[in-house]
């Protein structure tokens, strides 16, 4: 039945390319949370009133993600070939897609990292200073926890999108969904590949988001 | 235990300097119950942020438990601060964590082993009254009960000064009381010192032994809040008192009895502590023959005992009223003669 409406899909280069586009997904996603979570409590903290005010500082990281928010995601990855060849050796292959991708994604969720943070209450943060709290400990226990399902939320929106990033990656070689679609599907005139690919593409863009709101309900105490 | 010597601060905006405080002298004793009242935008909020190095003045020094807070910084300011707890006006809990950890909060703040913390967390709910809600969120509590968390996390690291932040000011006048309450019996059992800010007279009538009146940065009047009552000197002193002794309404009730009664004199009696049990009227209906109206009365507990003031109108004779009213500069009450009939 299945083979009679996909005929020229090939199932296990299909199943496949699914393992690659979730690789470079889940582990761009990871990346990124971590960077963009990074990023984001600097923007913060460096704000003016914030705990480490500092407008030279706020304006650097600020013009950083700007920059590479800005940049189209496509160009990106022209851009990042030398710098992914000096960090791999190579620049075909899921791993080769991983800089383009974090470094795509990482900025974009850092904006969001710092909506985030902006929504906690300014007097929970002074009540924890007045509690002889240090910084890190209000980067840990107040802002990370106190914002958590916004930062969740911003992830799946960041997740869903890196799976858009990682189809166009595998146009241009990455392997994965995107580039099955190019090359088999687009390339040699077989739609049904194509659509094949869409679906499993939406597949994974539903699980992610159900997960992402799961959870997002499940630690939100307000 | 506390003092404030010189005290100004300065906030720099696009606008200019603005001025929140300015040349502020207060000591503060150990295990007192510190009230400072002010409308909004007096600096009181500025002020009690210089106890605990949120804020720093611009000028003076602030001496609190024999550590010059205005000046240390970094360690030796967490460390402070360890001892000066804070309550808020909208509590300031941490949403995503119960009860149990909220109060526990600052005593991973101070390091202290998970053991110690939660049987020191136990006590502390007992002593607020939370027992049974120790796992639930904030957001499944009411306004008074919030507070009692609050409270209970300022009380974790065994405090010597707690700092109340307009602590009353969200919640409805029965938990307010209740709050209140909570408060007073802290300061007796274990001798805390605490300073409080607010807008409300009704909070210093019931709790303090001392009281400072603020206004555009300045302290207008400090002294003990029955002296203070019994005899305000600022007008906004004046006015803070009238919202508790009721005699904004009692200025229109003598206005109408000056038309009703144009004869004899309209005098006020103020009675604090001990007095108040005298039979004032009583004698001098009796040894004066004259005829006293009560034209507005009132009686309101404070911290150090009742104070009272009652309105009267004396009437008779006008040889008769003049020696009862010299009876009345006698007797140990404030008497004032408000308005000629």
């Amino acid at each position: 039945m299945l083979n009679q409406l996909f005929p020229n899909v090939n199932w296990e280069k299909m199943w496949e390319a699914t393992y690659e586009t979730l690789y470079m997904t889940t582990i761009s996603t990871i990346a990124t949370f971590v960077l963009g979570l990074a990023i984001g409590i600097l923007l913060f903290l460096t704000s003016p009133n914030q705990l480490w005010a500092n407008k030279v500082a706020n304006f650097i990281t600020g013009a950083f993600v700007n920059v590479f928010r800005s940049i189209p995601f496509i160009i990106l990855i022209i851009l990042l070939i030398p710098f992914t060849k000096l960090l791999l050796g190579t620049i075909r292959g899921t791993n080769a897609a991983l800089p383009a991708l974090i470094i795509g994604a990482a900025p974009f969720y850092a904006r969001m990292v710092l909506i985030a943070l902006r929504e906690i209450d300014k007097g929970v943060i002074e009540a924890a200073k007045s509690m002889g709290a240090k910084t890190s400990t209000i980067i840990w226990k107040v802002l990370i926890p106190e914002s958590f399902p916004a930062l969740l939320s911003g992830i799946t929106v960041t997740a869903v999108a890196l799976v858009g990033y990682t189809a166009m990656a595998g146009t241009i070689g990455a392997g994965g969904l995107g580039n099955l679609a190019f090359i088999d599907g687009f390339q040699r005139s077989r739609d049904d590949v194509t659509l094949m690919a869409t679906i499993i593409i939406l597949v994974i863009v539903f699980i992610f988001q159900f997960i992402g709101d799961f959870i997002t309900s499940k630690t939100d105490k307000r | 235990m506390i003092e404030l010597k010189n005290i100004s601060k300065l906030y720099k905006t696009k606008n200019g300097e603005i001025t929140a405080v300015q040349d502020v002298n207060l000591t503060i004793q150990p295990g007192e119950i510190f009230g400072i009242i002010g409308y909004s935008g007096a600096g009181k909020s500025s002020l009690i942020r210089l106890l605990n190095g949120l804020e720093k003045p611009t000028t003076g020094t602030v001496v609190v438990n024999g550590q010059e807070i205005s000046s240390i910084s970094g360690n030796k300011l967490r460390n402070a601060r360890q001892k000066i707890s804070m309550i808020f006006q909208h509590f300031n809990l941490l949403w995503s964590r119960t009860v149990e950890d909220n109060i526990a909060f600052p005593l991973e703040i101070a390091g202290v082993s998970k053991e110690e913390r939660s049987k020191r967390v136990k006590e502390l709910i007992d002593l607020v009254g939370l027992t049974g809600r120790e796992k639930s969120y904030p957001s499944q509590l009411s306004g008074g009960q919030k507070q009692r968390v609050g409270i209970a996390r300022a009380l974790a690291n065994k405090p010597e000064v707690l700092l109340c932040d307009e602590a009353t000011s969200a919640l409805d006048p029965e938990t307010t009381d209740q709050i209140l309450d909570l408060l007073l019996d802290i300061n007796k059992r274990l001798g805390l010192t605490i300073v409080l800010i607010t807008h409300e007279m009704h909070v210093i009538r019931k709790i303090c032994n001392r009281v400072a009146v603020m206004e555009a940065g300045h302290v207008v009047e400090q002294g003990e809040v029955l002296n203070v009552f019994q005899n305000p000197q600022a007008q906004i002193t004046k006015n803070f008192v009238m919202q508790v002794s009721g005699s904004k309404e009692s200025k229109d009730s003598i206005k109408q009895m000056l038309v009703n009664y144009p004869t004899g004199k309209i005098v006020k009696l103020s009675f604090i502590g001990t007095t108040s049990g005298q039979p004032v009227i009583a004698q001098l209906i009796k040894e004066f023959n004259v005829d006293v109206n009560i034209v507005h009365g009132n009686i309101s507990q404070t911290a150090n005992g009742p104070y009272g003031t009652l309105i009267v109108q004396v009437d008779g004779e006008r040889k008769n009223v003049e020696k009862a009213l010299k009876h009345l500069d006698t007797l140990e009450i404030q008497t004032e003669v408000i308005d000629h009939a």
